[in-house]
């Protein structure tokens, strides 16, 4: 009853945030408290309904394959029919779920974290509409209606990045995320026009038809091109190098934004739409390469600069990022049931290090030098475990939630590629090194004197206690109830753990503690000795390779002298040729105005001139139409 | 016999006097004046059109009371001009008149 009323109003899980939006932004700004309230009660139903979308495509058998779709037509024109619409089936369920779930904890948790903020309405709106983007997103039948949406999420990204505005650094972070993703976004735009030119329609279950009749007649070549311009919003929204630069920076905003934005659900965005568009990645093998390397070398690359970070909101970015070349790396080996899974587990452990990581900033005052907190497990017991809960789900430690997804991608890395297989795993190696150094030197060792921290409230730890046990079940549940089964592409994915490569992982993540623990174990610091031997490495890492400085030098270089070339052409070339015409015009004017004495008796003279001389020349003229006769 | 050129040509005569006053004479109420004769050939040759061409027609008549009409007016209005500058700049030399322009 309640599954089908769900799947049939489906709409509503968009709407509802949307419409909690609007409301707050026309009459509730100057109410908090009823803003919040309402903001989650919308946002409360929503995820009601779609645990009964997600009930519902268990219950009545929707699958990959027979997926529920509604749409209506949106516009059209001679060639393009654009529709809007519901498109549920499994994958498009287990995101709403994920996404409304999380979007709920996050704004109770917010209404701890923002107390006291002017702008806390104003926080909650923007929050829903986020969430609203985010779900339609999610069920969109066709590319159309997913750009519109990814670009609201883009938007409200922009919105709550730059949140303390008056910062420089905030203003900074949302332009360099907004334009960073801009170039992406010019890319699958590109790739969408070239879709409805090619294929005439964008919708994603007649696109899956069309596409691989269209390789076989006529190759990959083409369409290789349009998925790599496809694929270039993903790599822009999911933090993919090269353009991952705005994701460290985007962590300007407050923790709640980074926790639900940054790091649970429109990073991963990117990744979704690979996965709603696999069929047509999945028949083009050069594409699908890519796709593997370069989502490998972004999480080896961004763990990599993870480990010397100092921040903890920047370590949980490069950690995030490198979580999302995980992902990308299991698309593009073809498992997008591992992909799928892992965006799920990821998206409840990270969100829930992101809330830790706020309740040690809103308990110490925005310090957020993981080497001035120290020994917070005293002062802040429940942030702790949880954190720990969090961290062990990360690096992979059976049976938490992050071993189960990541075996499932080292095991398809494994089927694939050897070196996708070793990259991975040592990814995995430097993600549990990283992850227990944040732990160990945040929570354990000598307090600071200097801090006063103190557990954070009721509402910030219990939407962390939720998502602490999403982050403990999140893998197992639904490990054994066939994941597999439902979230999926081509035939059934049989999930079977591979004891060799999952052993092989858990010692490799063991490794990893056992590391941090030699460095940073009991309060100890020794990790200065080690810098001082690979002095390159380190300071490599810690300027994240330095890529923020070469597209600087880029910019000051290439764009700043090609914009210099342009100027001195706009000055000279085309003022000059509006100039020199207006110059022109005056010097005439200066000529002609002599005529203009004010003398009445001159221009009555001139009048009599041209009286004259029109006069003869009407005469000339009729006396030669009349063919030479008198004058 | 007297025809239709002779008016024509005495209205000839008199426009051009009437110019040459109106571009030579440096007295505004000369001006004025000029205009009066200029006008005033005009009407000449309506009427002379008006008794030769168009025996049956009284249009060219008609035209000229008009144009006294107007022409009466014209003078109050033109005169009233010149009376307020007289006033306002002390002189009636239309050489002095320029400041009208740019």
């Amino acid at each position: 009853m309640w599954a089908d009323f769900s799947l049939h109003h489906a709409w509503l899980i968009p709407l509802l945030p949307a419409l909690a939006f609007a409301i707050i932004s026309f009459f509730l700004l100057r109410s908090p408290w009823l803003a919040a309230r309402l903001a989650i009660a919308a946002m409360g139903t929503a995820f009601l309904i779609a645990l009964g979308v997600v009930w519902a495509v268990g219950s009545k058998g929707i699958t990959v394959e027979a997926p529920f779709v509604m749409k209506t037509v949106w516009f059209s024109m001679p060639g393009l029919v654009a529709s809007m619409g519901v498109l549920v089936d499994p994958i498009a369920a287990m995101m709403l779920f994920v996404v409304s779930l999380i979007s709920l904890l996050v704004l109770i948790y917010s209404t701890g974290y923002m107390t006291g903020d002017p702008g806390y309405a104003r926080f909650f709106a923007f929050m829903s509409l986020f969430a609203a983007s985010m779900l339609a997103m999610v069920i969109a039948t066709n590319f159309l209606q997913m750009f519109v949406f990814w670009e609201l999420v883009g938007l409200c990204s922009y919105l709550l990045i730059g949140w303390y505005f008056f910062k420089i650094s905030a203003r900074e972070a949302a332009k360099k995320a907004f334009m960073t993703t801009r170039i992406g976004d010019f890319g699958i735009l590109l790739g969408i026009l070239f879709l409805q030119i090619a294929f005439g329609t964008l919708d994603f279950g007649e696109l899956a038809v069309k596409v691989p009749a269209y390789v076989q007649q006529n190759g990959v070549a083409l369409l290789t091109c349009v998925a790599l311009l496809l694929f270039a919003g993903p790599i822009a929204k999911s933090g993919q190098f090269p353009l991952h630069v705005w994701l460290p920076d985007a962590m300007e905003g407050p923790t709640p934004v980074s926790a639900l934005i940054h790091a649970a659900t429109m990073v991963v965005a990117g990744v979704y739409l690979v996965a709603r568009a696999f069929a047509i990645f999945s028949v083009l093998p050069g594409a699908m390469t890519v796709i593997a390397w370069l989502g490998c070398f972004t999480a080896l690359f961004a763990a990599a600069i993870a480990l010397t970070q100092r921040e903890i909101k920047r370590i949980l970015a490069f950690s995030t990022i490198s979580q999302l070349g995980y992902m990308m790396l299991a698309l593009g080996v073809g498992s997008l049931t591992a992909s799928m899974f892992h965006l799920m587990t990821h998206a409840f452990f990270k969100a829930l290090l992101f809330l830790g990581a706020g309740s040690i900033l809103h308990a110490l005052h925005d310090k957020a030098d993981i080497f001035e907190m120290g020994g917070l497990r005293k002062s802040m017991p429940a942030t702790c475990a949880m954190m720990g809960i969090a961290v062990l789900a990360i690096a992979g430690i059976p049976p938490f939630a992050g071993f189960f997804s990541k075996d499932e991608i080292l095991v398809a890395a494994a089927h694939v590629s050897t070196p996708l297989y070793i990259g991975a795993s040592f990814t995995a190696f430097l993600t549990a090194f990283y992850m227990a150094r944040l732990f160990l030197v945040a929570f354990f060792g000598e307090e600071n004197p200097h801090n006063h921290a103190h557990e954070s409230g009721l509402a910030m730890l219990a939407p962390m206690g939720v998502l602490a046990v999403f982050s403990i079940i999140a893998g197992i549940v639904p490990f054994t109830m066939g994941f597999g089964d439902w979230v999926r592409f081509g035939p059934a994915h049989h999930a079977g753990i591979d004891w060799g490569i999952a052993s092989a992982s858990t010692l490799i993540a063991l490794a990893g503690f056992g590391l941090a623990w030699a460095i940073y174990g009991n309060g100890a610091r020794r990790s200065d000795a080690i810098v001082k031997q690979v002095g390159v490495l380190y300071s490599l890492s810690l300027n994240k390779f330095y890529i923020d400085e070469i597209y600087q030098w880029f910019n000051r270089n290439i764009v700043t002298g090609l914009a210099r070339v342009l100027y001195w052409v706009d000055l000279n070339v085309v003022d000059g040729i509006v100039d020199g015409a207006a110059q022109k015009s005056g010097a005439v004017g200066n000529i002609l105005r002599r005529f203009q004495t004010g003398q009445t008796q001159h221009y009555a003279a001139l009048m009599l001139m041209a009286t004259v001389m029109m006069t003869l020349i009407l005469a000339i003229t009729a006396g030669a139409v009349a063919g030479g006769g008198k004058i | 016999m007297i025809g239709l050129s002779h008016y024509l040509l005495v209205g000839a005569a008199l426009f051009g006097l009437g110019l040459f006053g109106l571009l030579t004479k440096r007295n505004l109420i000369a001006v004025l004046m000029s205009i009066e004769l200029m006008l005033n050939s005009v009407n000449i040759n309506l009427v002379a059109f008006s008794r030769f061409s168009a025996t049956d027609a009284a249009a060219g008549q008609v035209f000229s009371l008009f144009i006294i009409a107007v022409a009466a007016a014209e003078v109050a209005v033109g005169l009233a001009l010149a009376y307020a500058i007289y006033r306002g700049r002390d002189t009636v030399s239309v050489d002095e008149m320029n400041w009208l322009k740019w």
